[in-house]
């Protein structure tokens, strides 16, 4: 079978609270779909093979490995990437507290650890710090020893009400 | 990646069909977490890929006076999510709880975990202590296939041209019952076991004797192990530690490891029989809380 004989497929779905229209051959991945076809490449491409959490998004309010998630398995689907984090009024206070606890050196692993903090603080607002490590062991950093990630997620998570 | 068409099915025979047209060129994708890494990885070549998803009954997961119904493609999330599974499950739940991290979670499956056939699998040797049947569709009917006769080799299962699993269905624990699953793995979280294992047991009303007891290895073998003679060698016994002590050196002896990067046969044979102790130690407390 070459290229050609696969049908392209239509997709509707929602990314950030966009509605798209969408056209996918059906083995492009997710990930594939939002950094080449929707042009976000907020979201980063690790391992492409689901070890690394770098390409986690939030898909109908779970986080998942976008890498593992074909982009035609959206249809009908709510998408959130690390793009729909910030407001125009600033920047989430996860956002905010990575930078203060400098919990990044590369930044490669740093949107999906923000999308799967983000899920776990809208679900558990005071989450145990052995809580937080354990949700964030699907996202790997080969930078930061993780303690300043588990800090900002604290911190973030101190910061309570406030939070965009 | 082999480019390859996609297929959302919503009934069972639509996707029997797929599978008949287009043999092993197919396979059924429910929370990809496995099939996606190995096609884009080269393992094999797909023509078609056949989204289950949209399957009601693969989907489902319900309880009735009998026992519980377990979706084919339910994510694990929903298991351990289901507070009423969780204490009636507890080896499932076990299991259910360690594939992964959370991101995975969300889309793996026990279906896709069973029929991915990795002796390695963290729920099939659980499924197998709590006595689950799968299911099977395919061209001529159902079929029902005990858990632990469905793999066949690594990679292989009984599965024939045009079947895929529907579900499973696990009978509702006796009182007295309880189950627990460990693994070794050299970190905490996100690795694959070294040595797996499950334990279940039924207790009499004393709570002191066991009448039952079921042990299953995984990653010691080309497929997870349903290690009769260790699980028979307690019924009548009390739940004592040496009672406990003599399984674990007979789930032992059921082990056939190989060698590889994960460990070496004696650190293998020597993970069961500790894991044994403790999963079975496990299984008889939580059969003694009601």
């Amino acid at each position: 079978m070459v290229l050609d004989e696969v049908a392209k497929v239509r997709v509707s779905t929602m990314i950030n609270g966009a509605p798209m229209e969408l056209l996918l051959a059906p083995y492009q991945s997710l990930l594939g779909t939002l950094r080449d076809t929707v042009g976000l490449t907020g979201t980063k491409e690790g391992c492409n093979d689901g070890n690394c959490g770098a390409c986690t998004v939030n898909l109908d309010g779970r986080i998942v490995d976008s890498c593992m998630v074909l982009g035609v398995e959206a249809d009908g689907k709510r998408v959130e990437t690390i793009e729909g984090m910030a407001t125009p009024e600033g920047l989430h206070s996860l956002q905010q507290a990575f930078l203060e606890e400098a919990a990044l050196q590369c930044g490669v692993c740093t949107p999906g650890f923000l999308v799967s903090a983000k899920a776990l603080l809208d679900k558990e607002p005071r989450p145990s710090e052995a809580r937080i490590r354990l949700w964030l062991a699907g996202n790997l950093c080969r930078c930061t020893g993780y303690d300043k990630i588990v800090r900002a997620v604290q911190r973030a998570s101190e910061a309570g009400p406030e939070r965009s | 990646m082999h480019p390859f068409r996609y297929v959302r099915a919503t009934t069972v025979d639509e996707v029997v069909s797929v599978l008949s047209e287009y043999g092993p060129r197919a396979r059924c994708l429910a929370g990809g977490t496995d099939i996606l890494a190995q096609v884009r990885a080269g393992g094999y070549e797909l023509d078609a890929i056949v989204d289950i998803k949209g399957v009601p009954d693969v989907m489902r997961m319900d309880q009735d006076g009998h026992g519980l119904h377990i979706g084919a493609a339910v994510p694990c999330y929903r298991l351990y999510e289901d507070e009423q599974v969780c204490s009636d499950y507890p080896g499932i739940i076990d299991a259910a709880s360690m594939i992964g991290g959370i991101q995975i979670q969300s889309r793996a499956s026990l279906g896709g975990n069973l029929c991915n056939a990795s002796p390695s699998a963290d729920s099939v040797a659980p499924l197998i202590v709590h006595h689950t049947t799968a299911i099977i569709a395919g061209p001529d009917g159902t079929r029902q296939v005990p858990v632990e006769a469905f793999c066949t080799s690594p990679g292989q299962t009984v599965l024939e041209r045009g079947e895929f699993l529907v579900g499973f269905r696990i009978p509702k624990p006796l009182a007295w019952f309880g189950a627990a699953y460990q693994r070794f793995i050299p970190r905490n979280e996100m690795d694959i076991a070294v040595v797996g294992v499950g334990s279940s047991v039924v207790l009499d009303a004393s709570g002191e004797r066991v009448q039952s007891a079921r042990i299953a290895l995984a990653a010691v073998g080309p497929t997870p192990i349903l290690a009769t003679e260790a699980g028979a060698s307690l019924a009548g016994q009390e739940a004592t530690p040496e009672a406990i002590s003599a399984a674990a050196k007979l789930a032992r002896e059921a082990a056939s490891p190989i060698i590889d990067m994960r460990g070496t046969v004696e650190h293998r044979r020597h993970l069961v029989e500790v894991l044994t102790v403790r999963t079975l130690k496990k299984a008889v407390q939580r059969a003694r809380e009601v």
